[in-house]
């Protein structure tokens, strides 16, 4: 490939960052405060609730994110087509001939993925934080409201940091599965011009984009990390 | 006046019974030392007068506010709000400080008075700061945590439970997670107190000073009081066999 063709190839990708960025985005806006539902809802004890919601977990991280990309978009069809007419019902809403149907099932799947995963690591921190500090604020009088939000969170949040970091940088990476579906993003369109260029080239140019991209939330998380340093 | 009113006061752990038929008052401006072995019921004593576990039985009543009541063999709690207000009358000092660590001396002293009480930040800091001044740590307030001895964050908790204003002071073993020689800097903080006729529930194991500081002596054995008077009382004139036991092994140690 000539250096025009890069640039070319480039260019054509760039088109694209934006899909990726928005299965970036959005998933995180979601994925970020049903984890902590679904953390508060780990720690109810009654069956009813722990059951489903420990199965939830077990599968979500036990089954690859591709198998679930897939199964989500090609199971809302059947099911809303084909199957009891309770479920057709209940899906009536999901319209599975729209455009943005792809993205909106990509977006459950990952969203339901990651959920599971941040669900995890905020019940770490929950758990990892002593009871000393609710006994503490109990003992000053301060509601459950006011030790979650003051004393509890600030705590949390620095220690599942790091962790979070983890989830996030994966996440990045984790885009690409969109393309399995066909799903237009960087890594489609990466695959399609490799073929157009019988080079590998342009998978390489895409595994820049998502390096930087990972280059620029690593530099972001080290500096919240080095914020919330101030203590212990 | 009583400022606390234990009677018949029973707690167990499932079927471990760890407090039984537990009685003492405590009047205003009282100093009182607890004293016992090991795994004797003391911290679960404070605990249940700090609601920090329910009692079975008996009765606790912490300012003529009544906090349990036993009816037909049951303990019985008031509503939310008035433990709330009991909890207000009531300071309590770890064993381990428990300080929050993300906040400054000065954050983690006018935390619960900006938003349990209500007050205003200027009241709130310049309460704070007579207190720090009072704790010898003025030049702490904006320090965190972590960068203080032991002996200094328990002078911070101690400030920190009395930025409240407390009608008592509760301390659970407040020297015992502290190196020796930081030890009298608490001591001297607690006589202080006892000067300005603060009263004062003192879980303790420095003998010493419990007889030093206290009004009263309460002597702890088993989840019983087996032996409560003033120090010249428990400590001179010791009447039970197990307290003797239990004040020669300090001797000897
Ligand atoms: N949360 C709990 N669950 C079950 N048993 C407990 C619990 N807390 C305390 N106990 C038991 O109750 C008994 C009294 O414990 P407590 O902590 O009140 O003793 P203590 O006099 O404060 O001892 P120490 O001097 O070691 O602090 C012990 O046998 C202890 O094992
Ligand atoms: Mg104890």
């Amino acid at each position: 490939m000539s250096l025009q063709d890069v640039l070319n190839v480039t260019k054509i990708l760039l088109q694209y960052l934006l899909p990726t960025l928005k299965i970036f985005g959005l998933t995180l806006l979601f994925s970020i405060p049903l984890g902590m539902v679904v953390a508060v809802l780990r720690r109810i004890r009654f069956w009813l609730v722990a059951k489903p919601v420990g199965f939830y977990i077990l599968i979500m991280r036990g089954t690859p994110l591709m198998l679930q990309i897939i199964t989500v978009y090609y199971a809302i069809p059947m099911l809303s087509q084909n199957s009891f007419p309770f479920l057709e019902h209940l899906l009536s809403f999901v319209d599975t001939r729209s455009n943005s149907y792809q993205f909106n099932a990509l977006l459950v799947a990952f969203v339901l993925n990651y959920a599971a995963y941040f669900a995890e690591i905020f019940r770490g921190g929950i758990e990892s934080i002593p009871q000393g500090q609710y006994e503490a604020a109990f003992s000053l009088g301060m509601t459950k409201m006011q030790t979650f939000f003051r004393i509890i969170l600030p705590q949390v949040v620095k220690r599942i940091l790091p962790a979070s970091a983890n989830e996030v940088i994966t996440l990045v990476k984790d885009t690409s599965l969109a393309s399995v579906i066909a799903y237009a993003e960087i890594f489609r369109k990466a695959r399609e011009q490799m073929v157009t260029y019988s080079s590998l080239a342009p998978l390489f140019i895409a595994g820049v984009f998502y390096f930087v991209l990972n280059a620029v939330l690593t530099v972001l998380f080290s500096a919240a990390e080095k914020k919330l340093d101030y203590y212990q | 006046m009583a400022m606390l009113t234990v009677s018949h006061l029973s707690k167990a752990f499932g079927e471990n019974p760890v407090l039984e038929d537990i009685s003492f008052t405590v009047d205003q401006g009282e100093v009182i030392a607890v004293i016992g072995p090991s795994g004797s019921g003391k911290s679960t004593l404070l605990r249940c007068i700090n609601q920090l576990e329910t009692a079975d039985g008996g009765e606790i009543t912490v300012c003529e506010l009544p906090l349990v009541r036993t009816e037909n063999g049951k303990a019985v709690y008031p509503d939310k709000q008035t433990l709330r207000e009991i909890r207000l009358k009531i300071g309590l000092v770890f064993q381990n400080f428990h300080l929050f660590p993300h906040m400054s001396v000065m954050q983690n002293i006018i935390e619960a008075p900006l938003r349990v009480l209500k007050q205003s930040r200027e009241e709130a800091v310049a309460t704070a700061t007579e207190l720090l001044r009072k704790m010898d740590l003025s030049e702490k307030a904006d320090a965190y945590p972590c960068e203080l001895s032991g002996g200094q964050q328990q002078r911070v908790s101690i400030a920190r439970a009395l930025a409240l204003k407390p009608e008592i002071l509760f301390f659970d073993e407040p020297t015992s997670a502290l190196d020796p020689e930081l030890t009298g800097e608490i001591l001297k903080v607690i006589r202080e107190l006892a000067k300005e006729k603060m009263t004062m529930v003192i879980v303790t194991h420095e003998m010493a000073f419990a007889r030093e500081v206290a009004d009263r002596v309460i002597f702890m054995d088993g989840g019983v009081i087996v032996e409560q008077g003033t120090p010249e009382q428990v400590f001179g004139n010791t009447q039970s066999e197990r307290t003797r036991q239990f004040l020669r092994r300090y001797h000897s140690e």
